[in-house]
């Protein structure tokens, strides 16, 4: 269940109350979020949307512990993130957070393998076990046989699955996706939507996705509209067990 | 070592960068190495003197000359041990280039006062019993491919340019590491009946052996109160002191080396340092990525000085290994114009350490930026 009015249950995944974020820009001052409250629970899929500059991305950020908020709390798994220690925030995010980028980020000087592992090694995982893991991440995503291959050696929709490998490979608490398939074309894009949505479905991972697509974002539960620094809940979408869409 | 993949995947990221980083360092390296190898052959006379050696020279100068009688009179000092006095002959071996040092010296006593340099008992033997006997030290025999029995023609500079006529009696060894073995001697009595009128009966300089180093300012401070106020005044000094003057004489060595050492040094700083902040920068966003995805500042930092430092060893040995083959080959050519260049393994090992210095020290401001470095901007940079 996601709730945007501050008023969601105790054993949310994730709630944020009062969330404000703040920036200057020379002697002027802007507010990007006001008073931000939202309660997503385990399993959802959320997508943000919102005009260029809404705060989409500051939010993401703010949610992933890569920027800490002017005011307000998050609290993820009974942990609240926003007065963590920069290195403590560190720990957490390897813990807790997936992220998938626009752009992919991969390195492109390790293989499709060597970078779906990079999560793993600051874990006290053995070789052999990193390597099941990575293998089983890699299938997952369809790319058992790309292991080998370097990023240029992919295709787009290739080097974004092995981008969602990394980021589940670890198995966070929940993924990130800032416009995940903002530089693909249609068919590619179908292609990721359909692995994250499985993820949601089959793993009951929790999803929150910033996307500029209409389309891209039914594909999620519930829509929510950045709107003056706050959310405005736009739709949900009655959750079909596996395959369908509502 | 897990992150062995990942460091090495960077450094080897730009080939052609990484090759002429390599280069830049190596090359800087074998000049330092080599800057070093000059200094030390220059200062080496200071540190292997012997602790309990003066050496007595004119107040006046180096040149002036002083009565062969002060050896007996400085014998008499109590605290010395043995005293032997030697002159400069300075002549030429068939060509001006072929220099060495040769010495008139004190059959009687050289062998007990200058102890480290050995001659073995037959040859010495000889040599006292030659008038015109010579003795060789084993580097200067080596470069002209001589043997016992040789007869060695020497032109003198000094004594009226006739060519003096040597039987080569011995050669003498060093058991001091990196101690002298060009020298030439020559028999003193044999110098004295054909010398000059001006120059018979004189010594250049003595060399006093000490019961105990401890002695040293008492008794250098005796022998000058002797001859005060005499026609042959002295200077006494210990045998490092003389031989840190004798450097002198060339002018400031260290100074010159320590600036073209900063030079280097600096330059090879800048070099790798920008070759460190060229990499960083070129690879902000994935930087970002990986403290997003959960590696730390510290993390990040390490990554970068490995990078440096790697670059920094391969570029050092090969330095070092370049100077390792190189360096016998210019001290050849240079032979008689400068003391041995020996690259000892201590020098090898401060060429390691300075290697290591640079490395890390080029990578840490590049690194620091990269630990510093804010997720969210770098990101948006993208």
């Amino acid at each position: 269940m996601v709730q945007v009015d501050g008023h969601g249950a105790t054993a949310s995944l994730i709630q944020v109350r009062g969330l404000d974020k703040k920036y200057k820009r020379g002697s002027e001052e802007i507010h990007v979020l006001q008073g931000l409250n939202l309660d997503v629970d385990q399993g959802e899929f959320v997508a943000f949307m919102g005009p260029s500059g809404s705060g989409k991305t500051t939010l993401l950020n703010l949610l992933g512990g890569l920027d800490v908020p002017s005011a307000g709390s998050i609290v993820v798994s009974g942990d609240e993130i926003t007065h963590m220690s920069r290195g403590k925030l560190t720990e957490w995010r390897a813990r807790h957070v997936g992220f998938i980028f626009q752009m992919y980020n991969l390195i492109p000087v390790l293989t499709a393998y060597q970078n779906v592992e990079l999560p793993l090694l600051l874990t006290k995982l053995s070789g052999a076990e990193r390597r099941k893991h990575v293998e089983t991440a890699l299938g997952l995503v369809g790319l058992a046989d790309r292991m080998r291959h370097y990023p240029r050696q992919l295709s787009g929709g290739q080097e974004q699955r092995v981008a969602i490998a990394r980021a589940v490979v670890s198995d966070p608490t929940f993924l990130l996706c800032d416009e995940p398939t903002g530089d693909l074309d249609r068919k590619s894009a179908d292609e990721i939507m359909a692995l994250i949505e499985r993820l949601v479905r089959e793993y009951r991972k929790t999803v929150l996705m910033v996307t500029h697509d209409p389309v891209v974002a039914q594909r999620a539960d519930t829509t929510l509209h950045l709107e003056k620094g706050a959310l405005v809940e736009a739709g949900q979408r009655r959750r079909v067990p596996a395959g369908g869409v509502a | 070592m897990k992150f062995r993949g990942l460091i090495f995947a960077n450094l080897f990221r730009k080939k052609v960068r990484f090759l002429l980083t390599i280069g830049s360092f190596a090359v800087a390296l074998l000049l330092f190495t080599f800057l070093a190898v000059v200094k030390s052959a220059f200062s080496r006379g200071t540190e292997i003197a012997g602790a309990d050696r003066l050496i007595v020279v004119s107040r006046i100068g180096l040149m002036q000359l002083m009565p062969i009688s002060y050896r007996d009179k400085i014998l008499a000092i109590p605290g010395v041990k043995a005293v032997t006095h030697n002159h400069w002959f300075g002549g030429v071996y068939q060509d001006e280039k072929n220099f060495f040092p040769q010495f008139v010296i004190d059959p009687e006593y050289q062998r007990r006062v200058m102890t480290e340099l050995v001659v073995p008992d037959d040859q010495w033997n000889n040599f006292l019993k030659d008038r015109q006997g010579a003795i060789a030290g084993a580097r200067t025999a080596e470069r002209f491919h001589w043997k016992i029995g040789d007869r060695i023609p020497i032109k003198t500079t000094l004594y009226g340019g006739s060519s003096w006529q040597f039987n080569l009696d011995g050669i003498y060894h060093s058991e001091r590491a990196g101690g002298d073995e060009s020298q030439f001697w020559l028999q003193w009595k044999y110098f004295d009946e054909n010398a000059p009128d001006a120059v018979k009966s004189t010594a250049g300089w003595y060399v006093v052996k000490l019961d105990s180093p401890d002695d040293a300012v008492r008794v250098a401070k005796a022998i000058d109160e002797k001859f005060a106020n005499s026609s042959f005044e002295t200077k006494t000094e210990t045998e490092s002191a003389f031989a840190a003057y004798f450097v002198k004489q060339f002018g400031n060595i260290e100074l010159l080396i320590l600036t073209i050492g900063s030079v280097v040094f600096f330059t090879l700083l800048l070099v790798t340092g920008n070759t460190m902040a060229i990499s960083v920068r070129e690879r902000t966003s994935e930087l970002a990525v990986l403290k997003a995805i959960g590696f730390s500042g510290r993390a990040v930092l390490f990554f970068v000085l490995a990078e440096s430092v790697i670059i920094a060893l391969l570029g050092g040995f090969l330095g070092l290994v370049l100077a390792y083959l190189a360096i016998p080959v210019i001290g050849l050519a240079l032979t008689g114009l400068l003391p041995p260049l020996i690259l000892s393994k201590s020098l090898l090992t401060l060429g390691l350490g300075f290697a290591l210095f640079v490395g890390g020290v080029s990578g840490l401001l590049p690194g620091i930026g990269a630990m510093r470095l804010r997720v969210v901007n770098a990101l948006r940079r993208v």
